[in-house]
């Protein structure tokens, strides 16, 4: 049996039945890593020795009858992360050798509900990127076909869980950084409502933006994983006192009467986007009628400002952020910054310059607040939406590299999401050319169990989970 | 300074720090002072990687409070802003600060100049954290820059003055009438050797009687006594005065005040002047606040110093002068009500006990309230004797001293003293109301 290949739900399972150890499951996690981990790059950092240990102490646990929502489970983790004695790097060789001095309150979590963590993964350095290509570790492959990329900035947590190094992943995502690589690698991608899931520890990329979700195999596996890291934290005051409800509950009430909208300007020929894309998109709303729910066209007139609202107040937001990476703390100078950090660092600190602020940061606002209306007044009319994840298929190692613009436009159906801090659930809805395609449910803020109900009956009428990459 | 060409136009920056327990925006003891470098840190203050500030809620309300009590309006809707720049004491690369919807806004104090009373406007008091702190040493022979964290995310209020002051002499009765309101408060204590208060003077002249503000101001950075702030500000009209007498215009710049030669001197002109690229904080959400909050937020700042002033006079029917003396401290104010509550039931009077706090410069922290009663009484209390009883011993006392009483009737008045001795001898040397005694005496006699 490959254990390595199971379910977060069936590990949880065979562990308390004793159907097999922690040790063993992390073994094969750790052997799949050794074998083909060369090729992917999805690793930064593999923490073999700890990871058995606590593998270890967890079988000691189940053996005496303690359980915990994670025990025993090898969970990898986005190298944005800190996580107290294992080396935190962003994907920036700023920060190659900097070994945190605590673990960000996910990690801590992660690590109370008995998680295993068996390693840091690969990303675009401070996240900065669509592709994975942007890492100072090397781009990461995707493992449906290894000359092209995995999706971005989360590209190790996508293409180590879709390659079983892992159970479930982390990942952030700040315009589509979680959602983009789960449907380019088959996997189930969440980016949860702002303030969610706590900030604390994990290396900023742009602040208002940046939501902390993670990566399963299943829409319930992702419920269970959501359980564990989402709530109010002390540390973060962007993290409202909400309660947080168990996502499996009613993950399994079908969709019966639900209204969801396809908002128009996402799903139509237009220049850039995929025909067939726009097939495998249109066949997933079928399913979705015959599983029950209502289709309705709706408008969100002000996506096309979205990238360009976007692409000014994120990088504003960068270029505070990495100020603190000044050459003097980390021992790195700001030489090792690569060219997108400083792209960015330049494009931010000059639209917050003075003179400048009130015709770009200023009116990006204002466009922003005009997007959120836009999402609010759909919601009115429906409960959730559901729109393709990304505008083409993966593309190839170094295609578009050169052109940033190209890359960035990638994000044009996610970036929405983060200016409004809805909760976007990435689900695989089939593949083209033997390249996984996702479709993302949009929902309001703090719809995550709903998001759930919608993915699990699609997901269990689909089954695209199933199909695994041959490595 | 007054000059009749000239008028100077002087306006303040000063930064209190808070004594809050725990820091701006973590939980590390905000007390520095004389700790050992580097002990009181977090990932937070020290600026690592992803750590995020949580705002202190009660640093927040002084911060309030300190507005209220220079009659601001509190707006309902606030805001942190970065105010982003690069200096090794600042680990974040930006300063957590407020620009555009400070806390506090258009407030004003009044202050007495000796013939004349004045209202300063205050443009603004808004909240933000300090820097950590530079230590230029010699480490193995090396002159190095050591950095001191403990001071950095320590809650600092900035109060923003308008361009009212036309001398040094104001500038200093409104910063001594600051530093008590916000000892008041019980908010800082606003030692200037420590540092919890720093003054930043602007300074201009215009042409007397003209209405709009100068083309120019120079601002002088970070001075540490009230002392200095008059002598850079005088410094500063003589110079400015000078240069414009010449045919020329002071050029706009920040200065530094050297106090050992006793004069400014510069330190950075307008073209090297900062951009720091403020924006909203996105790590800490907008802060709004209900016209309730503001009001209960209101009733529970304790009486300020003018207000203290007046009931005091009123109440206890003091002079001006007293009022004064007694209100310069809050523990002083404080301490003289206690005793007045004392003394009530052992008929003290509170002027009684306002002279001998005054007069005897009684040190409130080593007296206790009760003891000075106790002293008083035992100065000036006459013991309570029955008046029958009295005039027997007065007459007892006339008969055995004829002498006195001849000497008395011939015009040696003081004889009286020695006859009031001899009652009180009668009485074990009791405290008598000697004036009481007198009367009596002098009844008798003639």
């Amino acid at each position: 049996m490959d254990l390595n290949g199971l379910t977060l739900t069936a590990v949880k399972k065979g562990l308390l039945k004793k159907d097999f150890s922690s040790v063993e499951l992390v073994k094969s996690c750790l052997s799949q890593i050794d074998k083909f981990d060369s090729q992917i790059n999805s690793f930064i950092t593999v923490c073999q020795e700890t990871a058995i240990k606590q593998a270890e102490l967890s079988d000691e646990e189940i053996k005496n009858g303690n359980d915990l929502p994670l025990l025993g489970v090898p969970i990898a983790v986005k190298d944005l992360f800190l996580t107290k004695d294992v080396r935190t790097t962003a994907a920036s060789n700023v920060l190659k050798d900097y070994i945190p001095q605590y673990d960000a309150t996910v990690v801590e979590k992660l690590k109370d509900a008995g998680a295993v963590i068996v390693g840091k993964l690969n990303c675009d350095a401070w996240a900065h990127g669509s592709s994975g290509e942007n890492s100072d570790f090397g781009p990461t492959k995707n493992p449906w076909n290894k000359e092209y990329i995995p999706g971005g900035s989360s590209s190790g947590s996508a293409a180590a869980l879709a390659s079983g190094m892992c159970i479930a992943s982390t990942g952030t995502d700040t315009g589509g950084s979680i959602r983009l690589p789960a449907s380019f690698c088959n996997v189930v991608g969440l980016k949860p409502t702002y303030g969610k899931v706590s900030r604390y520890g994990i290396v900023a990329m742009a602040s208002s933006l940046d939501s902390i979700g993670h990566f399963t195999k299943t829409v319930e596996d992702n419920a269970l994983f959501l359980n564990v890291t989402a709530g109010k934290d002390i540390l973060d005051a962007t993290t409202p006192d909400i309660k947080v409800p168990d996502y499996t509950k009613n993950i399994k009430n079908g969709l019966r009467g639900i209204k969801i909208g396809i908002p128009k300007e996402y799903a139509t020929k237009k220049e850039g986007i995929d025909e067939n894309i726009l097939r495998v998109f249109g066949d997933s709303l079928k399913q979705f009628e015959s599983l029950g729910a209502k289709i309705i066209e709706i408008s969100l007139p002000h996506t096309e400002y979205a990238i360009a609202c976007y692409y000014i107040i994120q990088p504003a937001e960068v270029s505070s952020n990495l100020a603190r990476y000044d050459g003097i703390r980390y021992g790195n100078t700001r030489q090792n910054f690569g060219k997108e950090a400083k792209r960015r660092i330049m494009l931010g600190t000059y639209t917050l310059s003075s003179g400048y602020y009130d015709a770009y940061y200023k009116k990006a606002m204002k466009v922003r607040t005009l997007i959120k209306k836009d999402f609010e007044d759909a919601f009115n009319k429906v409960d959730a939406m559901i729109t393709p994840v990304s505008p083409t298929l993966p593309w190839k190692l170094g295609e578009k590299i050169n052109d940033p613009l190209k890359m960035y436009l990638s994000d044009i159906f996610t970036v929405t999401a983060n200016l409004a801090g809805i909760p976007g659930l990435s689900v695989p809805a089939g593949f083209i050319n033997g390249f996984p395609v996702g479709i993302q449910i949009l929902g309001k803020h703090f719809s995550e169990e709903l998001l759930y109900r919608i993915g699990y009956a699609y997901e269990q009428e689909t089954k695209f989970y199933e199909q695994k990459p041959n490595l | 300074m007054d000059d009749k060409k000239y008028t100077p136009v002087i306006g303040l920056e000063i930064h209190v720090e808070l004594k809050t327990k725990s820091k701006m925006f973590c939980g590390c003891l905000a007390d520095y002072f004389g700790h050992k470098p580097n002990t009181h840190c977090c990932p937070v203050c020290l600026g690592l990687p992803g750590a995020l500030p949580v705002p202190n809620k009660t640093a927040i309300d002084w911060c309030i409070m300190i507005g209220l009590a220079l009659n601001c309006k509190i707006p309902n809707f606030s805001k942190f802003d970065r105010k982003n720049y690069f200096y090794p004491d600042l680990p974040k690369g930006y300063q957590i600060s407020q620009y555009d919807k400070p806390f506090c806004i258009d407030g004003k104090l009044e202050i007495n100049v000796d013939s004349y009373k004045k209202l300063i406007g205050i443009t603004r008091v808004h909240m933000e954290e300090d820097t950590g702190k530079l230590i230029h040493s010699m480490v193995d022979g090396k002159d190095v820059s050591l950095i001191d964290f403990n001071r950095s995310s320590v809650p600092l209020v900035e109060i923003v003055t308008e361009p009212d002051f036309k001398n040094s002499k104001e500038v200093k009765i409104f910063l001594q009438k600051l530093q008590q309101v916000v000892r008041y408060l019980g908010v800082s204590n606003a030692d200037m050797e420590k540092g919890d208060m720093r003054l930043e003077p602007n300074i201009s002249l215009k042409i007397t009687g003209e209405k709009s503000l100068p083309k120019y101001k120079v601002e002088v950075k970070n001075i540490n006594s009230f002392k200095f702030v008059e002598k850079a500000i005088d410094f500063e009209i003589k110079r400015q005065k000078e240069i414009l007498e010449s045919g020329e215009t002071p050029a706009q710049e920040t200065r530094g005040f050297d106090e050992k030669k006793g004069k400014t001197v510069s330190q950075r002109s307008k073209e090297e002047a900062h951009d720091y690229r403020y924006f909203p904080e996105p790590d800490i959400p907008p802060i709004k606040f209900t016209d309730l909050e503001i009001d209960s937020l209101k009733k529970a700042m304790p009486e300020l110093p003018d207000e203290k002033f007046k009931r005091l006079q009123k109440e206890h029917s003091l002079s001006e002068y007293d009022s004064e003396i007694l209100t310069r401290e809050k523990s002083t104010a404080d301490y003289f009500e206690e005793a007045v509550k004392i003394g009530k039931d052992h008929n003290v009077l509170p002027k009684q006990i306002a002279n001998t706090i005054i007069n005897k410069k009684i040190n409130v922290n080593n007296v206790l309230p009760a003891e000075l009663i106790k002293m008083i009484i035992s100065t000036t209390q006459v013991a309570a004797i029955d008046e029958g009883e009295l005039e027997k011993i007065v007459k007892m006392v006339l008969d055995e001293n004829p002498k006195a009483v001849e000497d008395y009737k011939n015009g040696k008045t003081q004889a009286i003293g020695f006859l009031i001795g001899m009652i009180s001898r009668k009485l074990n040397n009791i405290k008598l109301d000697s004036q009481k005694v007198k009367k009596i005496l002098e009844r008798h006699l003639n």
